[in-house]
Formats: structure tokens, C-alpha cells, sequence
């Protein structure tokens, strides 16, 4: 029997490869970069789950329903409940691999965080994303070691084979030595946000090019919802990219403001008395942009209110970060911050079981487009990495079986780097076509511009422009505006016509554009 | 305006050879990581002679010092690039790969043996960890090893192919020990006393390297305590 290919291994590739080795499949892991170079190690804020440990009377149902609630009613329910009901299990797993969530008197503590009525977030100072990752790491090794899980460092997806709508395998490439070669069986894709269609404006890795997006595009593989972007609402500049200032900063009581007659306007706390600085994402970023373009001021993160203890006891690497990459104390002085790009609702197709539009491929994690709608809530990405993971493990080992050819459908012939001007220049056409507010002008210039930009010689460069066009074409098509997608020219929800999954699919040489159903599912 | 001086190396085989490049910090911020991926993505990369120059190879990921992607020899001290700025260094800085493992190609090495040595020391947990409050501190900090390799660059008793396996392995295995389970202490505390114990050299080259700001001593010396003097010492941070 086959390996089941897994391809990256962050959060949610760990998670598939430790679940399948679990039920004693064999996968093969692979990832351009070991587990501790990932993006997943970048998680800052918190795991959610309704542990109920702060006598808050939380419960999972009410996860599902502030989960859903951020993301507009475009989230599917019943994968979202789910999500929510094997959260708590989760948690007591990860406690058991070892990572050292905080906790007083052997239970965890949980804190507030966006969008969300109960303390819900389960933390480790403000490196949560680390010590799960070291967890699994070292969960996924002990299979390692018994050779469950054969690990392809240094290994790159170049592409898949593709038969009939069905996958036979996978095509990678040693980085070390350049050798290219076909690995026949099924594949979790796992390869998380793509964040290099938009270099140096978001606060992810430079790892993520987004090519492997653009590659399984151009074959026929369905994405959905690639309108969502995620703008987190405190960033900062830092050489290259944006750093995030966590949403803990203000789970712990950090205010926004902005300077109006030389005193502090805590614009958020006045507009929204309930949940003030943790309101959803989307909320606190659109509003942070229309403040900032009507009074033209810098809007600011007060954490000056934070007791020693919260700096030293859960945000000292937090504050250690912006000493060194700001020069600005944040017990003592406010930071100046602006939204930036965090996070890609949108991604490849799946359905609850995680199941993608070509039979044998699955896909979990950010690369996906599950749990979170039009907006996610800060503490679901970790976990929606780790449970995704899990189900697509479940899903296709439960589907295992049949021959995988040895000799694959498609070859694969590697491209030259993309060139960094190349992708400067789509970032530039993305970034005007798809900002914090959007309207149809801007998306059709941007569409145009995009078909305007000269054929290159490099295949992936155009996959990229293709890819691109499949996301400026869904925000066109959305006449409505829902969560992260925010349309001047329509700025009303409307869920008699948009409450629906926006697929799009390369198809017969062109990009189509279809609307499915929340929560269809496919059938294998 | 700097000048970067980069041992180059086409591939392992290769002869390796300094190479010169200018380089005008954009801003006050700007790092070594900056200036890599400024050289590189300029259209026609040509050295401080003029020479034609092939892109640089190196990694990088997260660009802030949370992955250990980076790391590299810097005017003679390991370090993440994106962690030096250039504002730090005058004329001239000296960047070269990490000196204790193979060479790929430029300042990209092959760290693999890092995680040969973790399977090999079976670092994982066997049973359910003892995720005490009071461990809680020293397992935080042990989990945050970028695994990086900058520890071992300087350290004089480290070898790819020798008993010890540095710091680099005996912070992860920190992790273990601070929650370790009955069944698994004393093939873990053995482990310990072989690997790292008895090799280290109490040189403390390490200390002061680590990119993540990782107390090395405490670590050890919580380590020490419950593999050697069998006793939990609590962290006092």
C-alpha cells in the first residue's frame, strides 16, 4: 500500500502525519524546510477550546456560534461544530505531549480574545504557535524513529499528476541537489497561507511563496472564498514584511486610540461598548482604516494600563519584540500600528471531511478554506490547523487503496525561479485591487492590469497571474459586503444572494466562476 | 553605503572564495537579511568590481527571529541574519555559512545531523507527560529552541559525528525531563548523563549566543538537577 504523501509540515501536516501514524499508516512528510522553520511557529495569541476552566460557563456550542458569527454565516456549521466538540480533546492531548500551556493548579488558564464572550483562549506567553509545534515535533519524531513517517526535508512540491480528476501522486524537488522525482499515492496538501502573492505586506513567512496555490490552480484543483483576506488590525513595519503585535496585546486590556485635540480618543470603547478593542478582526481593522483616512491620524495601541505582572507572567516576549524591532517600550509608551495581511480564509476547496474537488486530495490547514467564513476568530487557526489535519488523516485513510501508476499521467517540467519583479508587480495590482475597502472600479482596474501584464516565458509566472485573476474575479463577483470582503459600491450584507461558498476553477483553459452551497459535500 | 564580503560556494564540492558587494541600507533598520534579499532581487546582480555575480543562496522564513531559518557566521559570531542590523557593524561585514555542518551552496548549510541526533536520543514522550505547574516555566523555555545550530558553531566540544550533541539537543531534552514520566526516567536521565553531561566541556561558549535569548545555564542547571542530582529545581524565572 501506498505512503500517503503528505505536503508540508506546519501545524497541519504534523497533525495529518501524527493521526495517520496513529492508526499505523505510512506517510511520507514533505517540506522545503524542517518542521521548526514553519509558519505555524509564528502563532502568537492562543489555542481556543471550551475547557470552561474560568467559571465562565463556556461550552463548545458556544464556540461554534461565536466561530460562525465572525465569519458572517459563511462558515459551514456542521464542520464548525465539530471543530468546536473535539476542541477540549485536543487540548488535553497537546497537554500530554508537553506543551507547557499556562495553567494555576493544573488547569489551564484561558484569556479573552477577539470576538469572543468567554475566556476561551488557551496560551504560552505570546509563543503559543512554538511550543505546539515542539510538541508535535517531537510526537511526529517517535514515528520517525520507526520509520511510519518518512520525512523529505529540503523537498519542494512542484506538482501534482493529475488523471480524470483523480490524483496519482506527487512530483518534488531535492533543493539540495535538484533531482526531481514522482512519489505515487494519495496527497494531503498542508502548505498553509499564500502569503507571496502579497511580498512584504503581510506578517507570515517568506517561505510561503504561493506557488504550490498557483500550481494546483492551474490544474484543475477548486478554491474557494479567495475574496477573504484577513487584515489583523496591529501590525507594524519591520525590513521586509510586517511583524503582529498579538491580539493578546489587547485580550489583556490593550486600548486603540487616536489623538484628537491632543488627547487619547478610545475610538473602539466608544462604538462598541460590549466588546470595545476585541471585536472581530474585521470590525477593528475597517474601522482603524476609516478613522485613520477621515481625521488623517496614526491610530495607536495603548498597553501603558497592563500590570507588571501580565507583562512578565504572559507578554514578555511580546514586549521583549517591540523593544528590539521598534525601539518603543510598550509598558511606557503607546505603539503606533496599522492593519496588515494575516491570514487567507479562502484556499482550496474542501468539504467537512476535508475532501477537495479531485478524488485522493485533501487539503488542511490555512491553505485550506474551512471553519472560518468570511473572518477568523484570533485562537481558531491553530486549531483549525491541528483538528483539519486530523480529518483529512481520517479521510484518507479511510479511502486508502487501489494501484497508483508508478509512471504518472502528467510529467513535470521545473521552472526557473519567479523573479522578484514579477512578483512585485502583481503585489502591487492585488494590493490596490484588494485592500481593506473595495469597490468595482478598483477589483476591474486591477483585473485589468493583471491581463495586461506582458506573457512571460515562465510558466509559474503565469499560473501566478492566473491564480491572482481567480482572486480579483471572486471579490468582483461579490456584490455585497461580509466580514473581511468590504464593498463600498455594495456595503450592505446579502444573504438572499451571496450566502454562498464562491468556488473558482481553471477549467478548459479559463477561469470559471461558480457559487456552492455551505456545506455541500462530496462523495468519494 | 556597506560592504559585504560572502564566501561563496557554487556547491559542496566547490573551492570556497570571498566575494565583495555593495549594498545602501534603505532604512536604519535594515539587516543582513535585508540586504540578501535587496542583492538578490535586483534584475542583473553584479559584484563591488562589476563582476557578474549568480544569486546568493541562503534561507530564510519568518524574518524575526522566531524560526532559526537564517542563521550564519557574521563577523566571526553566529547569528540570525535577520536578527543583525547593518547599522551595528562599520565599513565592512564578513557573512559565512555556519562552520559546523556541510556546505550546499553559499551560506546554506545541511543541518540534518540536528535532528539525526534528536531521533537518536528518542525524544519524545513514551507515556503522558507530568505537565506539573511548577515545571511549567523551564518547559516554556525549552520548547522554544529555533533549533538554529548557532550553539553548536561555537561550541569547542561539539562534533557532527561525536558522542556529545551539544545544547542544541540538550534543551529539547529539557523539555522532556521537566515533565518526564516515571516509566521513561532513567533511559531519559542515562541519555542525559552520556550525551550532554559528561561531554559538555563547561566552556560556556554558548552562553550569550542563543538567538531565542534562551538562559543556557538554567536550562542546564534544571537539567542537571533532575538527570544528576535527582531533584527538581524550579526555574526562577
Amino acid at each position: 500500500m501506498e505512503r500517503i504523501k503528505i505536503i508540508g509540515a506546519g501545524l497541519a501536516g504534523l497533525s495529518a502525519a501524527v493521526r495517520l501514524a496513529e492508526m499505523g499508516i505510512h506517510s511520507t512528510l514533505i517540506s522545503i524546510q524542517p518542521s521548526e522553520r514553519a509558519q505555524s511557529v509564528m502563532a502568537e495569541g492562543g489555542i481556543n477550546a471550551a475547557l470552561n476552566t474560568m467559571g465562565e460557563d463556556d461550552s463548545p456550542a458556544q464556540h461554534a456560534a461565536d466561530t460562525l458569527s465572525a465569519g458572517v454565516d459563511l462558515a459551514d456549521p456542521a464542520a464548525v461544530e465539530d471543530l468546536a466538540c473535539h476542541a477540549p480533546e485536543i487540548l488535553s492531548w497537546l497537554v500530554n505531549l508537553g506543551a507547557p500551556l499556562s495553567r494555576r493548579e493544573g488547569r489551564i488558564i484561558q484569556r479573552n480574545f477577539g470576538g469572543q464572550k468567554k475566556k476561551r483562549t488557551a496560551f504560552a506567553h505570546s509563543s503559543t504557535g512554538k511550543v505546539l509545534m515542539t510538541a508535535l515535533i517531537d510526537e511526529c519524531r517517535k514515528y520517525e524513529a520507526s520509520a511510519v513517517v518518512h520525512r523529505l526535508c529540503h523537498h519542494e512540491f512542484l506538482s501534482l499528476s493529475i488523471r480524470e480528476d483523480h490524483c496519482e501522486g506527487v512530483w518534488v524537488r531535492d533543493d539540495y541537489t535538484g533531482e526531481t522525482f514522482f512519489l505515487p499515492g494519495p496527497v494531503i496538501i498542508a502548505s498553509g497561507g499564500i502569503n507571496g502573492f502579497f511580498p512584504g505586506m503581510t506578517t507570515g513567512t517568506t517561505s510561503n511563496t504561493g506557488n504550490a496555490a498557483a500550481q494546483l490552480f492551474s490544474q484543475g484543483v477548486a478554491f474557494g472564498n479567495l475574496e477573504f483576506i484577513q487584515y489583523h488590525p496591529t501590525t507594524v513595519r519591520i525590513p521586509e514584511k510586517r511583524m503582529l503585535i498579538s491580539e493578546a496585546a489587547r485580550g489583556e486590556g490593550g486600548r486603540l486610540f487616536i489623538y484628537r485635540d491632543g488627547k487619547p480618543r478610545y475610538f473602539m470603547e466608544e462604538k462598541y461598548p460590549e466588546l470595545g478593542n476585541l471585536m472581530p478582526r474585521d470590525v477593528v481593522s475597517r474601522e482603524m482604516f476609516t478613522i485613520s483616512r477621515e481625521t488623517g491620524e496614526q491610530v495607536w495601541l495603548d498597553m501603558r494600563g497592563l500590570s507588571k505582572k501580565a507583562w512578565k507572567e504572559r507578554l514578555e516576549d511580546l514586549r521583549e519584540e517591540i523593544l528590539y524591532y521598534m525601539a518603543i517600550d510598550p509598558a511606557k509608551d503607546p505603539v503606533p500600528v496599522s492593519p496588515g495581511i494575516h491570514y487567507f480564509m479562502g484556499g482550496i476547496w474542501v468539504d467537512r471531511f476535508h475532501h477537495t474537488n479531485i478524488s485522493n486530495l485533501y487539503a488542511a490547514g490555512e491553505c485550506a478554506c474551512q471553519y472560518h467564513g468570511a473572518n477568523r476568530l484570533g485562537g481558531n487557526s491553530t486549531l483549525g490547523a491541528i483538528y483539519g489535519g486530523r480529518v483529512a488523516a481520517q479521510s484518507a485513510a479511510a479511502e486508502l487503496g487501489g494501484a497508483f501508476p508508478n509512471v504518472p499521467y502528467e510529467g513535470c517540467s521545473p521552472e526557473k525561479p519567479v523573479s522578484a519583479q514579477h512578483s512585485f508587480q502583481l503585489r502591487d495590482i492585488l494590493r490596490d485591487g484588494l485592500g481593506i475597502l473595495r469597490d468595482e472600479d478598483g477589483i476591474r482596474k486591477a483585473v485589468e492590469k493583471t491581463g495586461a501584464m506582458p506573457v512571460s516565458a515562465n510558466m509559474m509566472e503565469e499560473k501566478r497571474k492566473s491564480f491572482a485573476m481567480a482572486m480579483l474575479l471572486s471579490a468582483l463577483e461579490r456584490r455585497e459586503s461580509r466580514g473581511a470582503h468590504t464593498r463600498a459600491d455594495y456595503p450592505q450584507k446579502d444573504d438572499e444572494h451571496f450566502r454562498r461558498t464562491t468556488v473558482v476553477r481553471y477549467t478548459d483553459g479559463a477561469i470559471r466562476l461558480s457559487y456552492e452551497r455551505i456545506g455541500t459535500e462530496v462523495h468519494p | 553605503m556597506i560592504e559585504l564580503m560572502i564566501l561563496r560556494r557554487e556547491n559542496r564540492d566547490a573551492k570556497p572564495c570571498w566575494q565583495r558587494f555593495d549594498y545602501e541600507p534603505q532604512t536604519p533598520d535594515d539587516t543582513l537579511a535585508s540586504a540578501l534579499t535587496a542583492l538578490n532581487a535586483r534584475e542583473e546582480l553584479r559584484d563591488a568590481e562589476g563582476n557578474p555575480a549568480s544569486p546568493i543562496r541562503w534561507e530564510c522564513s519568518c524574518l524575526q527571529k522566531k524560526c532559526g531559518t537564517c542563521a550564519m557566521v557574521i563577523d566571526g559570531r553566529p547569528r540570525l541574519a535577520c536578527g543583525a542590523r547593518l547599522s551595528e557593524f562599520k565599513k565592512t561585514v564578513r557573512v559565512e555559512p555556519l562552520r559546523k555542518f556541510p556546505v550546499i551552496a553559499d551560506l546554506m548549510v545541511d543541518r540534518s545531523v540536528m535532528f539525526r541526533n534528536l531521533k537518536e536520543l528518542q525524544l519524545w514522550f513514551t507515556a503522558e507527560a507530568k505537565g506539573k505547574d511548577k515545571a511549567m516555566p523551564v518547559a516554556y523555555q525549552s520548547s522554544r529552541c529555533l533549533q538554529c545550530g548557532c550553539c553548536l558553531d561555537v561550541c569547542p566540544n561539539f562534533r557532527p559525528d561525536g558522542k556529545f550533541t551539544g545544547m542544541a539537543s540538550a534543551v529539547p531534552m529539557t523539555r522532556v525531563l521537566s515533565q518526564i514520566p516515571e516509566t521513561q526516567k532513567k533511559e531519559m536521565t542515562r541519555a542525559y548523563r552520556l550525551h550532554v553531561y559528561e561531554g559538555c566541556g563547561k566552556s560556556l561558549s554558548c552562553r550569550n549566543i542563543c538567538p531565542a535569548g534562551l538562559d543556557i545555564d538554567e536550562i542546564l542547571l534544571n537539567s542537571n538537577a533532575i538527570a544528576v542530582w535527582k531533584r527538581f529545581l524550579q526555574s526562577a524565572s
